[in-house]
């Protein structure tokens, strides 16, 4: 017979089929159960709750998008994106250079005191107020940040209500009927008390096109 | 609604929920800690791996289990990500690099999940369903195991046994992590969050862009990143992220789950010591804590310090819409005062006092509630310091629970409360003094200070949250912070256990008239002015120069 193992030797092994045998349980069987449960039961949102404009997938509810005219040289890595004046815009983005990247979500982690990112917020307020054409005291703090994920579907109501009059005109619609559709798209909070009033860009927009 | 009253009215339908799972949570995890029963699965499991269920060990055997899982784990984690290029589901990413590989297998094993890499551009399915996820349940049940063992030390008399840790190890994984986990992982993915195998789509949105939607299994791995108080994210944005937090439910949910445990393990601890008003007391004490740092971190969001964002006009930066101020710094303050690190928000954007408050919850050494099981025990440490500073005042030899602590009790419990500290700031001075260390950081001034402080005190409390402006990605700060994460887990682990052993072995002495009651308000009071003052004096140079700094300065 084989000279049994020398303790540590054999506690460490114990350790090994342990982690073995749960990782079969926890990271093989758990995941895959649900992965099946999910995929049978409840498809749409396990795949990423996709949206589709005539038969064809545009994007997910839950993930906001760019919305902007496209790159006079697309090569160019310093041509900064303009936003297009018939959508509803997003916030500010910190995901992947041009924002709105799943592949490289994040914020900008700059410092509440940093003098680049007061520079920059100063400078978009001047910007979406004369796209916009609104004051620019009425530019409300959503659309001047960039949100945790770089992702976010969602922008405050005011904002969504003063993009208003700037879509309607680039698109050629009537102001009311637009801020008809902002009105039918918010969210309140869940329950009453759960997180923050929103407007799904995504949706919003989504509704606006199939407006024509 | 006012935007105030629906945040008070969110933070007050988590404490009502915590409160009701208190009970009877608590009380399932005594039972499970306790009983002689073996299930017929456990004892299968017992056979498979060539342990006994039957027997208990000494504070050493114990020990030493829980030193080799450990260095198995961080060996085969690290292996499993050198080698994902080899695997199924890897989605062709390359294997991960050496320093952080070692980073994050030493990040998840210890309960840390400290992200130096970016999950959805770094690691493949499988490495992050059967190596990551299986540790954020393990190791939050190794957590839990030695909590158990130290209550035993307690309870116990004339002994040199604390408990069978792979009986413990077993048992809470088996019968609470993972049926709990199966639960809320449906209820995520019925709320929106994504769950399946599949790589990236490619679509063309509708303004013509491209765009790649990420998938993954994500709800399976949010649900035990939460209640194991883990806090690595499938993606890079962590639970800011839709589809790890794709609505305020699922907010506020995580927000539970990731305190659960720990709020409820008081409970276990009074039951299991035979006297449910000693739980009561320690619970008061961590929920008085995390009511403070809610309430404080809510107020300093409100208040926007700091000049972009008054600029902004609100403390957005960093924030989603969807849950606003309240939401986000619910999650904050829940998040470092547990050993979680998830995110919501990014802290680094904070208001200088409000990010100060992330860093302080950390430095009272995540107790109130604490990561799961480290909460508990991390709490029963300082309230032996209390104990013993009691006696001081009175010229007596201090007891708690009927337990003497002499000299041998109090040396542990010292060392515990000095290990952390002299991690925290020994490592911060150390980057701050080298130049090509100090080029990583994003912000400047003190703020950029304060993203070293937050980077050394989140590893050495095995939190997990940064001030993510600081780049870790360097073989330096890679190979720096995984040693931090494991001596702050594991150095603790052993006082903890050489405590319990030294306690179990004493025969306990008689309440008499002049034994300190440690279930009353006045213990409470004092536990808590310990805590403050142990932390505020360790720590307020450095905060002072940080956070303090920035914050007080306009």
């Amino acid at each position: 017979m084989a000279k049994p193992l020398p303790p540590l030797i054999r506690l460490h092994l114990t350790g090994l089929r342990v982690l073995l045998v749960f990782t079969v349980l926890c990271g093989l069987a758990y995941p895959l159960l649900i992965t099946g449960i999910a995929q049978v039961a409840l498809s749409r949102q396990a795949n990423g709750s996709p949206v589709k404009k005539d038969g064809r997938v545009v994007g997910s509810s839950l993930l906001g998008q760019t919305f902007n005219l496209p790159k006079k040289n697309p090569d160019d890595p310093k041509e900064q994106a303009a936003p297009d004046s018939k959508w509803f815009q997003p916030r500010p983005s910190a995901a992947g250079t041009d924002g709105y990247d799943p592949t490289a979500s994040g914020a900008s982690n700059l410092g509440p005191n940093d003098a680049g990112l007061t520079q920059t917020i100063h400078e978009r307020r001047a910007a979406i107020a004369a796209f916009d054409g609104v004051a620019a005291g009425q530019v409300p703090p959503d659309a001047l940040t960039a949100s945790g994920s770089g992702l976010d579907p969602h922008i405050s109501p005011a904002y969504a209500y003063e993009q208003v009059d700037r879509v309607a005109r680039a698109r050629g619609l009537d102001a009311p009927k637009v801020r008809q559709l902002v009105k039918d798209h918010l969210q309140g909070r869940t329950l009453g008390f759960l997180g923050e009033p929103r407007v799904d860009v995504v949706t919003l927009n989504l509704a606006l096109a199939r407006l024509g | 609604m006012d935007a105030t009253l629906a945040g008070f009215l969110q933070a007050l339908a988590l404490v009502a929920a915590l409160a009701l799972s208190h009970r009877p949570l608590g009380d399932y995890m005594a039972y499970l800690l306790t009983s002689g029963k073996h299930l017929r699965v456990e004892r299968g499991i017992y056979r498979l791996i060539g342990v006994d269920g039957g027997f208990d060990q000494t504070w050493m055997a114990y020990l030493r289990s829980v030193l080799a899982f450990s260095a198995v784990s961080v060996l085969l984690l690290y292996a499993f990500q050198r080698l994902q290029n080899h695997l199924w589901l890897s989605l062709g990413f390359p294997a991960v690099s050496p320093a952080t590989a070692w980073n994050t297998a030493a990040s998840f094993v210890t309960n840390t999940n400290w992200q130096s890499y970016s999950g959805e551009s770094t690691l493949g399915h499988l490495v992050q369903m059967a190596g990551l996820a299986v540790q954020n349940f393990l190791s939050a049940a190794v957590g839990i195991a030695v909590a158990a063992a130290l209550i035993r030390g307690f309870h116990r008399n004339r002994t040199d046994q604390v408990g069978n840790f792979w009986v413990d190890l077993t048992r809470v994984t088996l019968r609470l992590l993972l049926p709990v986990s199966i639960v809320f992982a449906i209820v995520f993915v019925a709320a929106g969050m994504v769950e399946n195998l599949h790589a990236a789509s490619h679509v063309t949105t509708l303004s013509g862009a491209a765009q790649s939607i990420t998938g993954g299994p994500v709800a399976s791995q949010e649900v035990i990143k939460e209640l194991g108080t883990n806090g690595g994210g499938f993606y890079n944005a962590n639970s800011a992220h839709p589809f790890e937090n794709p609505n305020p439910l699922t907010n506020w949910l995580e927000i539970y789950l990731l305190l659960v445990i720990s709020f409820s393990l008081p409970r276990t601890f009074g039951t299991m010591v035979g006297d449910r008003r000693q739980g009561y007391a320690i619970v008061a004490v961590m929920a008085l804590f995390w009511v403070c740092s809610a309430s404080l971190l809510t107020f300093f969001e409100w208040q926007h310090h700091g000049t972009a964002l008054q600029a902004a006009g609100a403390a957005m930066e960093g924030k989603e819409v969807r849950f606003g101020i309240p939401g986000s710094a619910l999650f904050a303050s829940s998040t470092t005062l547990t050993s979680t690190g998830a995110v919501n928000s990014f802290h680094d954007s904070f208001s200088p006092l409000g990010g100060g408050v992330t860093v302080f919850d950390m430095m009272l050494g995540e107790i109130a509630p604490g990561g799961t099981g480290s909460g508990l025990y991390g709490m029963l440490i300082l309230a032996v310091v209390a104990v013993f500073v009691a006696g001081l005042m009175v010229g007596r030899t201090p007891e708690y629970l009927g337990k003497k602590l002499g000299g041998r009790e109090v040396k542990f419990a010292s060392l515990y409360i000095l290990t952390t500290p002299a991690i925290v700031l020994i490592g911060t001075g150390v980057a701050m003094s080298f130049k090509a260390e100090r080029a990583n950081i994003l912000n400047s001034g003190p703020h950029g200070f304060s993203e070293v402080l937050y980077a050394f005190t989140s590893a050495a409390n095995n939190n997990g949250s940064a001030f993510a402006g600081l780049t870790v990605t360097s073989t330096w700060w890679n190979t720096a912070l995984g040693l931090v994460m494991l001596f702050g887990r594991l150095l603790p682990m052993v006082f903890v256990l050489a405590l319990a052993g030294s306690l179990a072995r004493q025969q306990p002495v008689p309440v008499t008239a002049g034994t300190l009651p440690t279930h009353r308000p006045l213990f409470v009071g004092m536990l808590s002015g310990v805590v403050l003052i142990v932390v505020g004096l360790t720590y307020f140079p450095a905060l002072a120069l940080g956070p303090l700094a920035e914050g007080l300065h306009r």
